[in-house]
Order: structure tokens, then sequence, then C-alpha cells
């Protein structure tokens, strides 16, 4: 830690101390032990480590006094700007603090200062590798409260696109992850993989990233001309590169050592914690929302939930690769049984008229002036409406007071809700393990900060 | 009346203001300030098993409910037996909002009340560790307050353009 760096910390955290005094209340735990970790400069740092021998040694045989150190936010196997202030006693981790924010960028709050269809746009970029669920679960929340009836053909379009979605977070899961452990080859097929995904995503929306495809009704487009031959030949190569992945990784002495047997707790103890998605299923807990609340005509297609049985690293791993296979094979499902009809509801209040007809057409002329400019109205009362992505089950709650600007937008994140998860399984576990857990949660910082 | 509105009312006598519905299948019941411990207790146990609670957020009404609270709490429950969902309601004080943690019924609300403290100011009591999570430790004001303008920080660097 450069001098300059550890003025600024501590700056902040005689700021906390004051704030707290104004306050009248005593600092709160993670308050503590950051100002804790914050107010030294190295020298000082030095000093303390020098005064915990000194304790150690006059204490009882054996007892250490905890090391306390700062991993991240800038460091590359946290999956973005997390920063961890771990206790450590030699070699294994005592306890952790997680420490988040670093990528708050208010997006809930400008949400309100939008019109509805603006905030599509926003909630994309929460969770940056899963744009389509984050819409998702968004256009679901406003299409229930305008009892909006999305057509057939629509809902098959999203969960194409979703089950492909998933494809490219589980494989850019899966890469990262094996980079973190070494495995550096995995990183090179599943991005060679992904990159092909991202190309049919830009064929279908016109953006490899961030893409706004789904809009309040339905989707933005239809099927392109030639989408489907390169999406069936994805699907079709698809389960041989899995079987590629798990050439490399399976039966790997170093994979499975690394990963077996680390980070596993009691499924009990998950469900208290709130854990949803892989970390969840790894564990035994067969919950996925598209079986349990079926939603945009998941009920139709047949496919299997694959489950753990120890919930550690390696079973998540399992379960991954196996969601990648499931998702190939709903994919194929829409694509055999695609019902015809329109790609977005035909309401003019509330959906754009189509592009040619404004030429033509006086009506779809004010429509598109007043959707565009004014948004469109929607009716007073709350609604919460889930989606299983990739990590879990990602919620949103929108409140609407019947203006065209929502009142609030809330996302349950399921990876903020994860990283709960980390601190009981740190405890007591090796530091290198430590990251192996938090790549096996998939906690992306864009969702856990929003 | 719903029926879980029923089992709250027979376990938690007086503990339910009210209840709505819709839009579609979501059920809203309005507990007491003082009682949403005892209730979220009850219903994380059977016959509700309610045991996943998906969320814990806030919304901040300007115009109040009348009674003289403006913030409006809302808890979703999730039963993974029967799939059900449930919302609770809750409103806290104005002026000094204080609401009672269900950090020990469900250790997951422990982050959701710290986020809800941080951008509401809604303090929750004999929560464990109810510091800002999201933004800095010594930031003032709450965010998602309404009243809290939006562009109300300054921006850095602006004069270097």
């Amino acid at each position: 830690m450069s001098t300059d760096q550890s003025d600024v910390f501590a700056l902040e955290a005689r700021e906390a101390r004051e704030v707290a005094r104004r306050e009248g209340r005593p600092l709160a735990e993670t308050e503590r032990i950051v100002a804790m970790v914050e107010a030294d400069t190295a020298q000082e740092a030095l000093a303390r480590t020098h005064a915990n021998e000194e304790i150690s040694s006059a204490a009882a045989p054996g007892y250490r006094e905890p090391m306390i150190i700062n991993l991240g936010p800038q460091h590359p196997s946290t999956h973005g700007v997390l920063r961890l202030v771990t206790e450590l006693d030699g070699e294994v981790v005592r306890d952790i603090h997680p420490v988040i924010g670093y990528l708050h960028t208010g997006i809930e709050k400008q949400c309100e200062n939008k019109t509805y269809w603006q905030g599509i746009t926003l909630v994309t970029r929460m969770d940056y590798l899963s744009p389509f669920f984050n819409i998702h679960a968004y256009t679901q929340s406003v299409e229930k409260l305008l009892g909006l009836e999305v057509p057939p053909r629509a809902q098959w379009l999203r969960v194409m696109i979703s089950e492909l979605n998933r494809i490219t977070s589980h494989l850019v899961w899966l890469g990262t992850s094996g980079l973190e452990l070494g495995a550096i080859s995995i990183f090179f097929y599943t991005y060679r993989e992904r990159d092909r995904a991202l190309d049919l995503f830009e064929m279908i929306s016109g953006e490899r990233m961030n893409n706004r495809y789904f809009q309040v009704g339905g989707c933005a487009d239809d099927m392109p001309p030639g989408f489907e031959k390169l999406l069936r030949q994805f699907v079709t190569e698809m389960p041989s590169r899995i079987d590629e992945y798990e050439g490399l990784l399976s039966q790997n002495p170093i994979w499975l050592e690394r990963t077996r047997g680390v980070g596993a707790l009691p499924a009990e103890q998950l469900i208290d914690l709130g854990i949803t998605g892989p970390a969840l299923r790894a564990a035994g807990v067969d919950l996925d929302l598209r079986k349990a609340r079926p939603y945009s005509g998941y009920e139709h297609f047949d496919f299997n939930i694959p489950v753990g049985t120890n919930g550690d690293a390696y079973d998540r791993y399992l379960v991954r690769l196996r969601e990648m296979r499931e998702s190939v094979r709903i994919i194929e499902q829409c694509l055999d049984g695609m019902p015809e009809g329109p790609h977005i509801a035909d309401d003019r209040k509330v959906v754009l008229p189509p592009r040619g007809e404004l030429a033509t057409s006086m009506e779809a002329l004010i429509h598109h002036f007043k959707l565009v400019t004014e948004g469109f109205s929607v009716p007073e009362g709350e609604a919460y409406s889930a989606v299983e992505c990739p990590r879990g089950e990602l919620g949103c709650y929108v409140v609407a007071d019947g203006g065209p600007k929502p009142v609030r937008v809330h996302m349950r994140d399921p990876s903020f809700v994860n990283l709960q998860a980390l601190r009981p399984m740190a405890k007591n576990a090796y530091l290198a393990d430590l990251i192996v857990m938090i790549g096996s949660l998939d906690n992306v910082m864009g969702g856990v900060d929003r | 009346m719903s029926e879980y509105r029923n089992l709250v009312d027979v376990a938690c006598p007086g503990s339910v203001v009210d209840e709505f519905e819709g839009p579609g299948d979501e059920l809203t019941i309005e507990i007491g300030r003082d009682r949403i411990r005892e209730v979220c207790q009850f219903l994380k146990g059977e016959p509700a098993a309610f045991r996943q609670l998906s969320d814990v957020t806030c919304v901040d009404i300007l115009a109040g409910n009348g009674r003289g609270d403006r913030f409006r709490l809302a808890y979703q429950l999730f039963s993974m037996e029967s799939g059900d969902r449930l919302r609770l309601r809750v409103w806290a004080d104005a002026g000094q909002p204080e609401v009672d943690s269900v950090t020990g019924v469900w250790a997951t609300a422990n982050w959701h009340e710290r986020e809800v403290y941080d951008m509401f100011g809604v303090r929750f009591s004999d929560h464990p560790d109810l510091s800002r999570i999201l933004m800095p430790f010594d930031w003032e004001g709450h965010p998602l307050r309404r009243d809290y303008p939006l562009g109300g920080e300054e921006v850095k660097f602006s004069d270097a353009v």
C-alpha cells in the first residue's frame, strides 16, 4: 500500500468515527474493522505487528493475534471491485468482512427520473453478464402492473435468448474460474464459444453486450434472416464443446484437489441466507423458478434441473456444466416449436408502432411521438416478479403511481444476496481456497453494487 | 380474505392492519410496526413455511399514509414448498424511522436491511451490524429518499474541461 493511498483510507476511517460520534452511537462491526485496517500507515502497521507479537507471547501458549489484511478492491481474483478485509492466522482465514459499493452507480435512483421505457436501458447495465435477465425481470413487473399480455412468439423468443445468455454467462464463469486456478487454456476455449454467441446477440439485438432487446410487451424485433440457421449450428456444436471442457477439467487432478470439499455449507443454512441458483442446487435443493413458478411459457419446455450432493465448489461446477446442456435442449425446443404470430403486443398505448406505418398513418405518428416524449403511464400499484438468472433469483420490484415514471425500481440481485454466504464459508478455510469460493459463487459486482 | 391473512390473524391476533390483492396473483399484508418480527417468525415456520426471504426494500412516499409515516417497507417472502409468494408491508415513521430487524429470523435480511438503512435512513433495532453498505461510511444523507436531489453530488474534474 502506497503512503498516498493509506492517507486517503485513514481519512475515511476518521470520518466514519466522526459520523458515529455525531450520531451518538458506537461503530458498527464493519465500520470498526474497516477503520482499524485503514488507520494504518505502513509504519503503524509494522509497529502494531510487533505489539501483537508481544501480546501473543504473553497470552496462552499457541495463541496468535490475527493479522488483518486488505484483499481488494483491485484484485484480479475478486471478479470486479470486491474488497475483503481478512483476518488471517497464518494461512487460515479466521474471518472476513466484505466491503462492497465500489461499483455503485445509483441506477435505482436514476430509474425514478426516467420513463418506464428508458429504464430498460439502465437495468441492463446492472449485472453485465446477464443483461437479458435484468430486462426480463423489469419488463415482467411493468407488464404485470399494466395487465399486458405478451404474445406467445415473444415469450418463446425471450426464453430462447435468455437460455443463450445463460450459456454465455456460465462460459465466462468457467473461463475465469479456470484462470484463477491456473487452468489457463480453458479460458480460450470458453471465450471462443462465447464470442460466437455474442455474434448471435448482435444479429438479433444490434448489440454485443447490454442488449436492449426485450421491450415492455414483447421483443424489439423478430429473428433476422439467417439467424435460425446460425443458432442451430451453435446448439448442435455446443454439446461437443461442453464435452471438451469436461475433458479438460472433470478428471483433472489439480482441479479436483482445488475444488472438492471447498466452500460447502449445509442446505438449511444456504436457504436461511437466501442463496438461490446453482450455489443452492449444488447442495441438493432443486429450487429453480423456471419450475417452481413458471414464467414466460417455461411450463411448455422439457428440461431437467441439475442438482449436486455436497454443495462444494466442484458440485457447483458440475451443476453449471449440466445447466448449459439443459439450456441447449431448451433452445432446440424453442427453434422447433416457435409459434407464429407477432413478436410484440399490439397495444398502441404502450408499444411503439411499426416503423413503416409512421410514413402513412397520422395515428401511428401521434402514438410514436407521445410514447417517445412522454412515455406510457402505468396504473398505481406495486409488483414483484422474478426470473431464474444464471446466478439465482433475479427479482424486480416496481412501484407505480399512475404516471409515466416509476416511484421505485428495486432489483433483488442474486449476486448481492449470494455474497453473504462467503463469510460463513471462508471461516477457518485456507486463504487460497477463499479465491475458489469467490469464483464458485459467481458474483458479478455490477449486480452486487447496482 | 386470503388464507394467509387468516393464518396470521389467528396466530398473532391484532397484528394485521390491512390486506391488498393484485396485480396478478400478488398478495400484500400490512403488519403493525411493532409486530413484524413476531409475524415473520410465525410465517417462517409451519404451516405457512415461508422458509426463504427473497428481498427487503423500502419506498419513500413523501405524502405519507396519513398517520405520520413515510417509509413503506416491503418484505418479499417465498415458500419453496408451495411456490407461493407473499409481501409484507410495514410503515416506518417520517421523523425517526425505526423498525425491528428480522435478521434473527432469516440471516439473509442482514444486508438487505443495511441497504435500506443506507439508502433511506430507516434504522433497524437489534441489527447486528447496522452500517452503510453501498455508500461510503462518511456519506451524508440517504440517496434514495425522494427529497434527495438527483445530481446532488459534485461532479469531479468538471473544471478541467
